[in-house]
């Protein structure tokens, strides 16, 4: 019954890095740049080959990327800036072409890599639905079809005649997705749609795409919001300076992703100062539960006295976000710059770390207070929170048990909320 | 395209993804499948592009009528230009709506691209659909002014006569030539932004090389033809002979403007096609 919906073979893309970095070229560029280049490429036409480019002047932003998705997969794309998630959703969706391999599609292909592409302004939110959903590929048989289920997903019924430029951020946001999340495509693409927004939107943003999704078609999300693509995904392709480095179940994935996030920060044992171990309740890899307390450790050798430094342990998000930032000055702890190896202990308060990965940094920063240098290294841990949370606390960074109260005249009575649900349950 | 996927179920996919060859074929049947989007890009710019002026679609009109009073200070009555036994202003005019449709068309259509960044590379469609919509939303401009010019020509008592069936395509070739040339203009354009400060000197120069303050009879025959490789003059020389009777019968001019902007179509929509598969990054 399942069948392939998207195959991906050996797919690369390829820049020129002149070409990304300018805004664009001028002919005089174009001229001194190249008399020789034209005898190249016209001799590489001759030949049958394509010119490449000169070397050091591309780079690859996707390479021996291959992949398959099965028809009613959703499948999360992640990975961090940079990795090529989005130049893979421009080739799939036919914008950019790809320089090597190739990219097979099974069916009706809609991309929706931005809200509202092609929105006028000038034009009435009416105009925009209809003018929005041709750019997206839709006929406008199907749009009048859609239209009042549009207007009402976007809750502007009484502005649908005022120009588009009249429009709150938030409505004009909401029509843009209504109009897309109509979009009925076999094989939907989307990209980061979710980060624009508020919290509502968002929602109905989530809520819109498990419905899509239920009705059996294929999605490719790409998100940084690992909530959203928990919730979402069946599988996870992890995508690493254009390369595919893991694809499989969607827990590890994001684990994977985490853990190249710390990659290229533990390589940073500088000189005199290195990280030789990062732990979470003396273990290498740190899972704890929501509402715990924990600690977080660190060793660190020094192979010289430092004079003076700053220590400091953060918690970040997959976002990138710092969410609790722990100075340590030294003079708190006068040994720590002496000679040899040093063990700190952070421990932390229960945070309420909303369930899911986030990363724990320990960084130095030691100044030479004669040459003025400072020495900055880091190492970091991923944190695996879990817990028992209600849906709706999902769109809050933390997720606190909140005990609330409903005083009555003068007599109050305190309601305690034992159960996660109490504290969502209340009306908003 | 869903009934295909129904036909067909899995196993031929809808779209390959490749890197292409050197030479694409243009995809007319693609461009015919998204004309929907055609018509509402036309649609917008038509309806965008007087918003927030004061004079609104009177711009339309302005241009051309200004351009005739000039002309027809300078050349007609100073230097006295002969205008084929037709009063001047209405031989300048005649050639001015056309000539108008045909050089904003140019302007725009060399701008589209780069306008509707935002759209090229945030979504697929046939690329070809933005200049030629541009194109397409000035006929509405013509149009405007082409009433002016039926006042003009019931002012001065010109009739047409049987011979105005053929205006239609004379707009065609105006229409072609507008598109051939934007297409170069609009591709060239996402690359080189030279184009933006190169294409009003175009214009201007295009202008003088075509009959539009002087009748093309100043010149001799066998350079007549040669003259009209520019695929305007054929344009300009067909409006008039079309409604303002003039003498000089166009046939072979407007044969050789027709192959020359057929030509000049042609190679556009191949280069445009060909350069299309890098506007999402360099543009």
């Amino acid at each position: 019954m399942p069948s392939t919906a998207i195959r991906v073979h050996q797919l690369g893309k390829q820049f020129q890095l002149g070409a990304r970095k300018e805004r664009y070229r001028t002919v005089r560029d174009a001229l001194t740049e190249g008399a020789s280049r034209i005898w190249q490429s016209s001799r590489g036409l001759l030949r049958g080959t394509r010119r490449r480019g000169r070397a050091g002047e591309t780079f690859w932003a996707l390479r021996d990327v291959s992949f398959d998705v099965q028809g009613g997969e959703v499948i999360g794309l992640i990975g961090r800036n940079g990795a090529g998630k989005s130049t893979l959703l421009k080739v799939l969706s036919q914008i950019t072409e790809p320089t090597a391999g190739y990219a097979d599609l099974y069916g009706r292909v809609g991309a929706l890599l931005e809200v509202g592409t092609g929105f006028h302004p000038e034009l009435s939110g009416r105009e925009n639905v209809f003018l929005n959903g041709a750019i997206l590929g839709m006929k406008r048989a199907e749009i009048r079809r859609h239209f009042d289920a549009i207007v009402a997903f976007a809750e502007i019924e009484q502005f649908i005649d005022t120009p588009a430029k009249r429009y709150s951020t938030g409505m004009y946001m909401r029509l843009a997705f209504a109009v897309a999340a109509h979009l009925q495509p076999d094989i939907l693409l989307v990209d980061e749609v979710l980060a624009v927004g508020d919290a509502a939107f968002q929602k109905k943003c989530i809520g819109k795409m498990g419905e899509v999704a239920k009705q059996g078609r294929t999605i490719v999300f790409v998100s940084h919001n690992m909530a959203a693509v928990r919730t979402l995904c069946t599988r996870g392709i992890v995508l690493d300076r254009g390369e595919v480095s893991y694809q499989g179940d969607i827990e590890r994935a994001i684990y994977q992703y985490f853990e190249s996030l710390a990659t290229p920060s533990a390589a940073s044992s500088d000189g005199p100062v290195s990280f030789t171990e990062v732990r979470i309740g003396g273990r290498p890899t740190g899972s704890i539960q929501s509402g715990d307390p924990f600690t977080a450790s660190c060793r660190f050798s020094l192979a010289a006295a430092l004079p003076s430094f700053r220590i400091l342990c953060a918690i970040q998000s997959v976002n990138g976000d710092a969410l609790a930032v722990a100075p340590l000055h030294h003079h708190e702890f006068r040994h720590l710059n002496e000679e040899g190896i040093h063990e700190l202990h952070a421990s932390f308060p229960p945070l309420w770390l909303r369930p899911g990965v986030y990363s724990l940094h320990f960084r130095l920063q030691a100044n030479d207070l004669n040459s003025g240098k400072s020495t900055y290294i880091s190492d970091s841990i991923m944190l695996d929170v879990s817990g028992d949370v209600a849906p709706e606390m999902l769109y809050g960074a933390l997720t606190p048990r909140v005990e609330w109260a409903a005083p009555r005249n003068s007599s109050s009575r305190a309601v305690n909320s034992e159960a996660p649900h109490a504290g969502a349950a209340a009306p908003r | 395209m869903m009934s295909d996927q129904a036909a067909v179920p899995a196993r031929t996919p809808m779209l390959h993804l490749a890197p292409s060859e050197s030479w694409v074929s243009l995809r007319l049947g693609q461009l015919w499948e998204y004309r929907e989007l055609l018509y509402f890009l036309t649609w917008r710019d038509i309806k965008v592009r007087y918003k927030q002026t004061a004079l609104g679609a009177a711009w339309a009109i302005i241009q051309p009528l200004l351009t005739m009073l000039v002309f027809s200070l300078f050349f007609g009555r100073l230097a006295k230009m002969p205008s084929d036994n037709v009063p001047y202003p209405i031989f300048t005019f005649a050639a001015l709506a056309p000539w108008t449709f045909f050089a904003n068309g140019l302007l725009q259509s060399s701008n589209s691209l780069v306008l509707n960044t935002n759209l090229v590379t945030k979504v697929y469609f046939p690329r070809l659909a933005i200049p030629i919509a541009t194109t397409l939303a000035g006929v509405v401009d013509f149009c405007l002014a082409f009433v002016v010019l039926l006042g003009m020509m019931a002012f001065y008592g010109v009739h047409p006569g049987a011979r105005v069936i053929w205006l239609p395509a004379f707009l065609l070739l105006a229409l072609v030539s507008a598109l051939g040339v934007g297409l170069w203009l609009s591709a060239l354009n996402v690359k080189y932004r030279d184009i933006r400060y190169v294409v009003p000197f175009l214009v201007q120069f295009w202008m003088f090389a075509t009959p539009i303050a002087y009748p093309s009879s100043l010149l001799q025959e066998p350079w007549r033809t040669v003259y009209s490789l520019n695929p305007m003059v054929g344009v300009v020389e067909g409006f008039r002979w079309a409604l303002l009777r003039t003498g000089t019968a166009p046939g072979p001019m407007v044969l050789v403007s027709s192959l020359a902007a057929a030509v000049i179509l042609v190679g556009g929509a191949f280069y445009f096609r060909r350069m299309e598969r890098t506007f999402a990054d360099t543009v």
